[in-house]
């Protein structure tokens, strides 16, 4: 597994999913946003959290339209594998990559906690280290992270199983008050339809080491590193 | 030519930081402000005299950038000042009507006029 792990002005935990796919095995290279093209025989390309661009204008909007994307948007075409977690959900919203829109947290707070989230579908190249409809201990870190689409777009997610996660209860109850941003049925993160790019607003990233408390992002990272991509 | 280019959320789209100033009024004791919506307001300076051109480039930047047409809708409008003295000229008939063409870079009327309404805005005494 090659990732590609893009590097924007103000992006912030770009080492830290690096790390964590190290940790399960992947090879990584960081790209600057600037670039035209990806290394060669890149797997999977990662858009990590932060502040691109100082989330001018909306978050990720200049990000979304900056020179690497093309290639990133090439590379989702062939199939190739995309993550984009928090601010990089964002980009992959704006980009087009995937449907939508994250708006402001519909308390209008920034909002940093540990949250559950469920896993809709373990059939994934990102989530075949869990279980369908098991609720996993993640953190949250954002405040744009309202996810909104049109009716249509909601039911075509929903009748194709694109969901990929719902902030949830511990417990792993879907809950008006887990969903603390507001997100369209408790939307945390959705698929593509061929379900090789993935954006969501939790941080897997945070947890992969005992150390800080918890290990549920380790098995994205290492079924991600187990996958040898079809592009 | 200077265009001032709107974004607004569309109808029906949830704006928390519209119903915040809202609620923000109203503990102001503002009365009768039933609704808020938040939007960005772009003034925007474009080279050349051809109006249909510029607003033609001004529609795509709305599309590609400045709006996220999923909850935004967009509105453009040209400044007057320049080319709406005369909208219906053409470039080569503008130069015929003025002799000597004088490229419209810059028009000290239009500065002014922005600059005066800078002077009103207050810069002191808000609440």
């Amino acid at each position: 597994m090659r990732a590609a792990v893009l590097l924007f002005p103000g992006s912030n935990r770009d080492g830290d999913v690096a790390r964590a796919l190290r940790g399960s095995g992947a090879h990584v290279q960081t790209v600057w946003h600037a670039e035209t093209s990806l290394p060669a025989g890149t797997d999977l390309v990662v858009l990590p959290g932060g502040v691109s661009s100082g989330d001018y204008l909306r978050g990720g909007a200049i990000a979304a339209r900056a020179p690497v994307m093309d290639a990133v948007r090439a590379h989702a075409g062939r199939g190739g594998l995309v993550l984009g977690i928090c601010n990089g959900f964002q980009i992959l919203c704006e980009s087009g990559l995937l449907p939508g829109v994250l708006m402001r947290n519909s308390n209008l707070r920034f909002i940093c906690h540990r949250q559950s989230v469920r896993v809709e579908r373990a059939d994934t190249a990102f989530s075949r280290g869990y279980e369908t409809g098991q609720a996993i201990d993640i953190c949250v870190a954002h405040g744009e992270g309202n996810y909104t689409a049109d009716p249509s777009t909601l039911a075509r997610l929903e009748g194709e199983g694109l969901v990929a996660f719902r902030y949830c209860t511990r417990d792993g109850r879907i809950t008006q008050d887990a969903n603390r941003n507001g997100s369209l049925n408790s939307i945390a993160g959705i698929y593509s339809p061929r379900l090789n790019v993935l954006g969501l607003m939790p941080h897997p990233e945070n947890f992969v080491d005992p150390l800080v408390g918890g290990i549920d992002g380790k098995p994205m990272f290492d079924s991600l590193a187990a996958e040898r991509a079809a592009a | 030519m200077k265009a001032r280019v709107t974004v607004t959320l569309k109808s029906g789209v949830l704006d928390p930081q519209g119903k915040a100033i809202e609620g923000a009024l109203a503990s102001l004791g503002i009365a009768g402000v039933t609704s808020v919506r938040q939007g960005k307001l772009f003034d925007v300076e474009l080279d050349g005299a051809d109006q249909a051109a510029a607003e033609a480039a001004l529609g795509q930047a709305c599309e590609k950038l400045l709006a996220n047409t999923v909850i935004e809708t967009y509105r453009i409008e040209m400044q007057p000042g320049q080319a709406a003295a005369a909208p219906a000229q053409t470039p080569a008939e503008d130069a015929a009507a003025e002799g000597p063409a004088s490229p419209a870079a810059v028009d000290p009327a239009a500065a002014t006029d922005i600059a005066a309404r800078d002077t009103d805005m207050p810069t002191e005494g808000h609440p």
